[in-house]
């Protein structure tokens, strides 16, 4: 079947279709797949394996919050909170986004609580996935392929089909092939940043936890091969990487903003679709490869905790790779786990000569300009220093 | 009767200073010998297996909430944020933070420097948390990994296949923690004194959960609020000590007294109210005071059960099989601890009935969100099922910017007016039904 998005459309009429879909919260993919009989298991950052539902028949959609107001949501929490959890919330509550289960991870102490705030406020089923918090441990791999286990178990009386391990094979085919194109697309942020808006590359990626993973893969592969055939010149701008946007998402304009004097050539934007670095394997027990690339095959975060990736390092490494000039290190307000690793990571930076520029941001923040001119110094001083 | 009364009555607190007196100055003289310590976390501190490697144990979470009672955290907060560490963040990582780069001063003593740190992902702070000392000190960290129950419709029970698979990891993790405190230690693990501190612990649990259930009874004999959190103290730092298991027995003994004796925490208990979060403790004492000068009296909290990493279920371990009823264990009680967290309506729900509660006071606030941030919903949740007076007061366990005391009071006074009214309302349509 092919996707009804890249039917006879100019690249830019698609990536100006992508990043209105995104900006918008438009998750009428998954309105259509409900409407089609289908089912949907919303997952809350960071990581989902996804594989699952997909083998399942389930369609799982990425929450990650919106900027929308919360407004009945609002109600339902305190204050010192971070915003994603509000519009998560909001999302379910104003029926912008209709599910049949809901997923959450011990990821940060305020999103662990959100299966139960779920389940207070909806008759679906909702309920955390433990992924394994001690990644150095002998018995992690097995633990958490016996956690997907179970967790298969509970999508397959949602999607009503029994899954097999062929069926899962397949999934993590697709999957695989979605990796890839991701990979590519980062690829060429890092190599030519100038084919590519930083707000139509977020879109592109960022559609993939709201599409059916087919349509993801065909619009990914349409898409990047025009885009490396685009002729746009270079402009003389800093190269930074962005790291901060492992969960809450900074607004477009916010990025927008940081485009108008940088190219971002790397960042962990929806970093949970990108978490595989690496293919699947396909032969031998697939929730044991699934597990195993959970814990061997992937990236870092400050969500997780693993002695062999220290966050601070982790940076580094990504700044190097990307050859990035600068970096810009954000957090989300009132983001525990990013704004107690902000303090780490300037550290590290500071020890290896990389310049910084630190800021917080809010999902639904409006008002850039103070950001944009502290930046704009920044970048003045990166160029005449 | 009289000079009975004397001796026990009040023993408990007394006794409870004393011990944490003598912890502190057992503390002070590790760091002074240079003696390493265990970092360990109030929810999972594996302080059996810790204390069978005789190695002292320090609560960081205990050392920073001393600092707010002591009201000198605002000096640790500030220059943990002069380093660069957001207003924002759990007050208690902070002043842990200053108190590593003050050299482990602490206004009760030296608290020595960690030799490891054990942990539980009980709540996500500890493994930040840690994630500091592995920076600044370069020691073995252990994130022991409890997975909770999955939902609240979903919990596996002791014997099914989801609790063993479970179970297993914990029980293989905690393996991993041994080998860890050998090269820590330079001793061999020695499973006849874990059996000797889970014997302990084991008495500990028994008396706590015991001493709960008599807050039952009216009066109250003990304050939820006040006197429960330097009983959770001891549960907590003295867990798998001979010295913890007599602390508890003892105190049980003058429960039972103040129970037989009909002898309340208040002169008169008007109110019986449950306190939902984390203590307020840069007025930690005046708080309580809102509440008791009315006649409300703190009866039960969600922190006796969460604080003390859900000993309050009173599970006995099975010393035939110590290191599988020890995984068991951890399981049930950190599983608890995060239920009474994350589903504390639930939990209140039967509170409300077994107390006989006139009302519940929740108090999330900016430093844990662990705790507080399920609690406005849970509060709904709770008042669709239960005619229930509750009031909602944020404010923060450490940073007193945030805690505005008059606020708070008038809040707090507004609340027993509501209460006395209720009251009222009760007694009349009580009389019209007759």
């Amino acid at each position: 079947m092919s996707t009804p998005i890249i039917t006879r459309r100019s690249l830019d009429e698609i990536l100006e279709w992508s990043v209105r879909t995104v900006e918008t919260a438009d998750y009428s993919a998954a309105r259509r797949w409900r409407e089609n009989g289908g089912k949907v298991v919303g997952h809350f950052q960071v990581y989902f394996p996804e594989e699952l539902a997909h083998a399942a028949g389930v369609l799982p959609v990425k929450m990650r919050g919106a900027s929308i107001e919360a407004s009945t949501a609002e109600a339902r929490f305190g204050s010192y909170l971070c915003s994603i959890l509000k519009t998560t919330l909001e999302l379910g509550l104003s029926k912008r986004l209709e599910l049949d289960m809901f997923v959450s991870h011990p990821i940060c102490d305020a999103a662990r609580n959100l299966a139960a705030v779920f389940e207070r406020n909806f008759d679906h089923p909702s309920e955390i996935l433990y992924l394994p918090q001690n990644a150095n441990s002998g018995h992690a791999r097995d633990y958490l392929a016996a956690e997907y286990q179970r967790l298969l178990h509970r999508l397959e009386e949602i999607g009503g089909r029994k899954v097999n391990a062929d069926d899962l094979r397949r999934s993590i085919a697709v999957y695989n092939e979605n990796r890839s194109l991701m990979r590519r697309l980062y690829q060429l942020k890092r190599e030519k940043p100038w084919l590519l808006a930083t707000d139509e590359g977020y879109a592109l990626i960022s559609l993939a936890g709201m599409l059916p993973k087919e349509e993801h893969n065909e619009l990914l592969s349409s898409v990047l091969e025009d885009v490396e055939a685009r002729e746009v010149k270079a402009k003389d701008r800093v190269r930074v990487v962005f790291e901060g946007g492992f969960c809450e998402q900074p607004p477009l304009d916010l990025l927008r903003t940081i485009d108008r004097s940088c190219y971002i050539v790397d960042d962990d934007l929806m970093i949970g679709l990108r978490w595989i670095l690496e293919e699947v394997a396909l032969d031998g027990d697939p929730l044991q490869n699934l597990a195993h690339a959970y814990l061997e095959q992937s990236s870092y975060s400050p969500v997780q905790h693993d002695l062999r990736k220290p966050k601070e390092k982790m940076l580094i490494e990504r700044t190097k790779a990307a050859r990035a000039d600068a970096v810009i290190l954000t957090a989300a307000k009132m983001c525990e786990p990013g704004l107690e690793d902000q303090v780490a990571y300037a550290q590290a930076l500071e020890e290896n000569g990389i310049p910084f520029f630190i800021s917080e941001f809010q999902e639904n923040m409006t008002s850039f300009e103070h950001m944009e001119l502290q930046l704009e110094t920044f970048v003045e001083n990166l160029l005449f220093d | 009767m009289t000079t009975q009364s004397e001796s026990i009555v009040g023993r408990g607190a007394r006794d409870g200073a004393a011990l944490f007196r003598t912890w502190y100055e057992e503390l002070q003289e590790a760091a002074s010998q240079e003696r390493g310590a265990a970092y360990v976390f109030v929810m999972g501190s594996l302080n059996e297996i810790l204390k069978s490697f005789d190695l002292p144990v320090v609560f960081p979470e205990i050392n920073s909430l001393q600092t707010a009672v002591r009201r000198v955290a605002h000096e640790y907060l500030s220059e943990a944020e002069e380093l660069g560490y957001s207003p924002d963040i759990c007050g208690y990582v902070k002043a842990d933070v200053a108190l590593q780069l003050r050299g482990g001063e602490h206004p009760q003593g030296q608290v020595p420097k960690p030799a490891l740190a054990v942990l539980t992902n009980a709540c996500n702070t500890y493994i930040k948390w840690a994630e500091i000392w592995e920076r600044m000190y370069e020691i073995p960290v252990v994130t022991l990994d409890v997975p909770g129950h999955r939902s609240s419709k979903h919990k596996s029970v002791p014997g099914s296949d989801d609790f063993e698979r479970d179970r297993k990891y914990v029980q293989g993790q905690i393996a991993e923690l041994i080998e860890v405190c050998e090269t820590v230690t330079g001793k061999a693990f020695d499973i006849d004194k874990l059996r000797e501190c889970m014997t302990q612990a084991n008495e500990i649990s028994r008396c706590w959960q015991r001493i709960l259930e008599l807050n039952r009874g009216k009066p109250s004999v003990f304050n939820a609020l006040t006197d429960g959190t330097i009983f959770l103290g001891v549960a907590n730092g003295l867990r798998g000590s001979p010295a913890g298991a007599q602390y508890f027995r003892e105190l049980l003994e003058e429960m039972e007294y103040k129970a037989a004796n009909h002898i309340g925490t208040l002169a008169d208990e008007k109110y019986r109210l449950a306190f939902v979060g984390v203590p307020c403790y840069p007025i930690f004492r005046r708080f309580d005071e809102f509440f008791s000068e009315w006649g409300g009296s703190f009866v039960s909290s969600t922190y006796l059960s969460f604080a003390s990493g859900g000993a309050n279920l009173g599970h006995l371990y099975d010393l035939e099989r110590p290191l599988e009823s020890l995984a068991e264990g951890l399981l049930i009680s950190v599983r608890g601890a995060m239920d009474s967290m994350f589903h504390q309506d639930i939990e209140l729900e039967s509170m409300i009935e077994d107390f006989d509660l006139d009302g519940v006071i929740y108090h999330p606030i900016k430093s844990c969100r662990t705790v507080s941030t399920g609690l406005a919903d849970g509060r709904r949740a709770l008042m669709d099922r239960m005619d229930i007076a509750t009031l909602f007061l944020e404010s923060d366990m450490m940073d007193r910017r945030v805690v505005s005391e008059a606020q708070m009071k008038n809040r707090v006074d507004a609340f027993f007016e509501g209460l006395a009214s209720r009251r009222r309302r009760q007694a009349i349509e009580q009389r019209g039904s007759k």
